[in-house]
Order: C-alpha cells, then structure tokens, then sequence
C-alpha cells in the first residue's frame, strides 16, 4: 500500500499552501490588485480608449484583467518560484511525495486561485462603474484568461528557473511595466505608436489583451490573437522543461 | 518495515561529471569516479570527506535529485531517478542548505509536508521532540542556523521514512542540540531506519557510525566501521601527549626505551609522543621529568583517532594523484 497522499490531494494541498503564501506577500498584492486598479480608474476617468466600445470601463475592465494575469503569473509567480529555488525550497518539495510535476501544478492552481479573487475583486469594481460584458462573452474572455494564466506562468518559470532570483526579480517586473504599457495589454494596437502597433500583436501581452477585448467587448474569439497565445504557451513550455535548473 | 541489516541502498560505480566548466577550457568536470557504496536497514552510515569531496553529490543522485552519468543506484530496490511518488514517500531527505522557505513559519510547513503523507508523524509530538515549539511564531529566516536544521530533521523524518538522507546534520548545532540530534538519530537506528548521513566532522562519525565510508575526490578511499578503520582490535595506547614548559628535548626521555617512538613538540610546549608504547615508556618519561623537577600540567594516553586514518588516507590520495599527474606529463613529454 503507497504511504503517500493521492496526486490529487497532494496538488491541492501545494496549491492552497502557495495561493496563501502569494496573498500573504504584501509587495505582491500591490502588483496584483493595487496597480491593475489604478489602471482601470485612470482608463475609465481619461479619453485613450474612447472610440472602441460603447463606453469607457467596456473597454478597459478585459485589458485590466488580462494585466492582472500577468501580474500573477509571470511576474507573481516568476518572483516566488526564483527565491523558492534559491533556498532550496523546490528541491526539498521534489524529494517529497508532492514531487516536480506535483509543485508546478500546485504553483497553476495558486495562480488560477489568486487570477479568481482579481476577476471578482476588480471586475466587481469595473460592473460597479458600469462595465456591463455579455454572458457568453464573459463564460468565453474567463476561458482566455485561465488560458493566459497558463502562458504566463510559464514564461516566468523559464526566467525563474534560469536567472538568478534578483534577476528574475527585476526582469519580470520590467517586462510587466514594459508590457503594461506598450505590450497591447490594457492599450490596445490601434492606440499605441505606428512604430510598435505592427508586432505588438504577435507579444503574448497583446495577444492576451487582444482576445480579452474581442470576448468581453464583442462575445467573439479573437483567432489570431489566440493561436498566437497558444504558440507562446508551447514554446514557453517546453523552453521551461529543457532549461528549468532546480538548483 | 526492511529487516535490519539489508540493504536499504546501493551504489555501484556511480559517475557524476558536470560541466562543460568555461574556467578549465568548457571541459567536463568528474565529480564522481565510480563510486560504490552499500548501505543497511538499521544502521547510520556515514560519508566522510572534506568540503569538495562529492558528499552531497552522491547524496542528490542517491534522491534522485541529480541526473548521473553513470552507474546504477537501488533505493528501497528502485531506481531514484525514475521512481515516483511510492518510493519518495518511504524516503526522507534533509539538506544541506535546508531547503525551507523563509516566509513560513516552522510548525505550519510541517503540517504542511505532513499533508503529502497518508499515514505522517503527529507533527505536535515531533515539535514537541525536537523542541520547535519554542519558536513555533518565528518565520524560518528569523531561526538561527541550528534551529533551522532540526526543522528541516523534523521535516526529513514527518512521512515515517524508512530511510533517511541526512546532509551534514550537525551543522551549526550548539551541544544541547546536537544531543537531541544524535539521541534521535539513534533511536531511529534502533527501530529499523536506514540512516546515510555525510559529515567533515571525524568526532560524528565516531560517535554515530555503524559504517563509515571515507570519500575522496570523488571516490571512496577506504571503508569499515569504526574499528576496522582505526586498524583492527589493538586499541594500545598509540600516542602520549604531555604539556609542560616549552624547549624540552622530551625525545632523550624515550632513548634507551624500545620500541622507539617519535616525539615532536607543537605548538611549543605541547609534545606528543607516537609509536607501541608501553609501561617502560611512561617509567622513563616520569623518571627523566623527576631528574628535572618537572610537573607537566597534563598528560594523556590515547589510541590511534579516526582523524589519524582520515589524514594519513587524504595524504596518500594526494601523494598518488600528484605521481599520477607526474607520469602524464612524463608520458606527454616522450
């Protein structure tokens, strides 16, 4: 008879052990819930979305929540899993039960757990000033989001697992600022400088942006926008699995 | 449950290299050079070795923590590096840097690692044990070091392993603590645990070992227990130290006494005499000190220690490797 808890327990057990520990961390909120929230007030109270949906918040609640998905798993994530490998915390983990595959689902779920409490938080926030997406949009931008999360979080796993913890500290939160403001995450291409509007759209920030706004705007599935996230999901992937250094 | 005194673990001609290393031209660096090794259900074994020496190296193959290049390793009877969560949850591992997080606090990571075990330790009964509670409210990163390394002991030992991997357990311990340490180590033993601990500490392994392996640039040099190391059942006195003024010529003391001894004086005023010595030395030495009016303010009679062996087996190690190289260049040369 195994002496070990299921697969299934044990995941759960990493996820809820990692989501407390996310939300735990002070800066992390501030990156999580704190800054997204600026972002929708200042994109609801200025005029650089008007033009694109029928009002304001309709346009900037899907980029703000696409913003948030990266805040948690890339950059969130990405901090977390770097100083876990400093100190040895993923080497223990995988020699007990839980094991590598068993921490990296229990990192997904966190990052699922915690994208859940942004999505009512802010986009209680949002239907307050009036965002108001359709039900199937709503059921089909949720999909794409759980989807982003995916992405993300494996993007910062490569940079967590092969840069040192600082680095990977000041590179997640660059790309988040970088990608925050000129990645076609919360600004959509048409809004940003003819020089980058071009490519934006092939960054996995604005390809999460994009098919955020299709779904939540128009109820409709950005194609382009989500093959281009699956590639980078795959490619984010398997770059994780070959050069992920756990010590 | 093993029956004690089969083998719990075994490596035969285990190879780690590492590399490509850019300071010596992006060759391969041999960590391990076959290293074989058998350990027992019921019995600490100890891995013995400088800082270097490719303790933890064997240690992190022996977890499955590290690919190896070569070599076969059997776990409980399972290859570690393909084996899953079945033979991990029969096998506990402290490491070396711990590997805790520093936000947690202890008792709650405990309950934590317990929740991957169907049947675990009660982790109050554990705490209680190894005395975490008296910092249960502490974050990891505020615990000293040794209040860091019986967490992580606590952590190792919470899925009731059958095995035990111990990384320098008694690093940064003060004495109270590692007496509770090597109390429990060894009332692991009694109940049947396999126990594979390294240590740089010949007093550890001394005082713990039922198998000592001493390791060496990647390969163990020699291997026994205790007493077979220290040369078998003659546990004469070996070596007599005296500590008295400084500048003796305490070797005219010995001169008509046989069998000779050697005698040296370091630091000043510390002598030490080595060789078979017997009732005729101590005679003459107290003899040549009374024709003095010498007192020595101590004087001591001991066997042969682990840390003879230890030395004596590094030098001949760097003796051999050095001719080695001397014949490669050689070799090179014509």
């Amino acid at each position: 008879m195994s002496t070990a808890t299921p697969l299934s327990g044990r995941v759960w057990q990493q996820g809820r052990y990692e989501t407390l520990a996310m939300l735990r961390n002070g800066e992390q909120l501030v990156l999580m819930v704190v800054l997204p929230l600026m972002a929708l007030i200042g994109l609801t109270v200025t005029p650089f979305l008007d033009g694109l949906g029928p009002n304001r918040v309709d346009v900037a609640a899907p980029g703000v929540l696409a913003l948030c998905t990266m805040s948690t798993g890339f950059t969130g994530q990405g901090i977390a899993t770097g100083f876990d490998r400093r100190y040895g915390v993923l080497r223990f983990l995988s020699t007990t039960p839980l094991g590598r595959a068993g921490l990296i689902a229990g990192k997904t779920i966190a990052v699922l757990v915690v994208l859940a409490i942004q999505v009512v938080v802010i986009g209680g926030i949002a239907w307050l000033i009036g965002w108001r997406p359709s039900f199937p949009g709503a059921i089909l931008g949720l999909v794409l989001l759980a989807i982003g999360a995916g992405v993300f979080t494996a993007l910062g796993l490569l940079v967590a697992g092969t840069a040192r913890p600082e680095a990977t500290l000041a590179v997640t939160n660059l790309v988040w600022i970088l990608f925050g403001v000129f990645g076609g995450i919360v600004m959509p291409s048409t809004k940003l400088p003819s020089q980058i509007s071009g490519i934006v759209g092939f960054l996995p920030s604005g390809a999460l942006g994009d098919a955020s706004r299709a779904a939540f705007l128009h109820g409709s599935l950005d194609v382009q926008a989500a093959v281009v996230l699956v590639v980078w999901g795959a490619a984010a992937g398997l770059a994780a699995s070959r050069w992920f250094k756990w010590n | 449950m093993l029956r004690t005194g089969s083998p719990c673990l075994e490596i035969e001609g285990l190879i780690h290299d590492v590399g490509p290393i850019a300071a010596e031209g992006g060759r391969m660096k041999r960590v391990l050079a076959g290293v074989d090794l058998t350990a027992h259900a019921g019995q600490v074994t100890v891995l013995l070795g400088v800082n270097g020496a490719g303790k933890t190296t064997t240690l992190e193959c022996a977890q499955g923590l590290r690919r190896r290049t070569g070599g076969t390793i059997r776990l409980l009877g399972h290859d570690p590096q393909t084996a899953g969560a079945d033979l991990r949850a029969r096998v506990g591992v402290m490491l070396q840097d711990g590997g805790l997080p520093p936000s947690a606090r202890p008792i709650a990571l405990l309950k934590h690692v317990a929740g991957m075990y169907r049947n675990p330790l009660p982790v109050d009964e554990l705490a209680d044990r190894l005395g975490l509670n008296e910092f249960a409210g502490t974050n990891i990163r505020r615990l000293s070091g040794g209040q860091k390394q019986r967490v992580a002991l606590a952590a190792a030992l919470v899925g009731r392993p059958e095995v035990v991997f111990l990384d320098e357990p008694s690093a940064g311990l003060d004495p109270q603590s590692r007496q509770v340490v090597f109390e429990l180590i060894r009332e692991l033993r009694s109940q049947g645990l396999g126990i594979i601990l390294t240590t740089h500490l010949l007093d550890d392994a001394e005082r713990l070992a039922d198998w000592v392996a001493i390791l060496d640039r990647g390969r163990i040099v020699a291997e026994g227990t205790v007493a077979e190391l220290l040369g078998g059942a003659s546990q004469a006195a070996r070596r007599l130290t005296v500590r008295g003024p400084a500048g003796l010529d305490l070797a005219l003391a010995f001169a008509g006494t046989r069998p000779l001894v050697q005698v040296h004086e370091s630091p000043a005023g510390h002598y030490t005499a080595e060789g078979e010595l017997t009732t005729a030395h101590l005679a003459a030495l107290a003899q040549w000190l009374d024709a003095r009016g010498i007192m020595p303010s101590s004087l001591e009679l001991g066997s042969r220690s682990l840390e003879d062996v230890f030395l004596g087996i590094a030098e001949a190690s760097a003796a051999e490797d050095s001719l080695r190289a001397g014949r490669e260049k050689e070799t090179e040369t014509a």
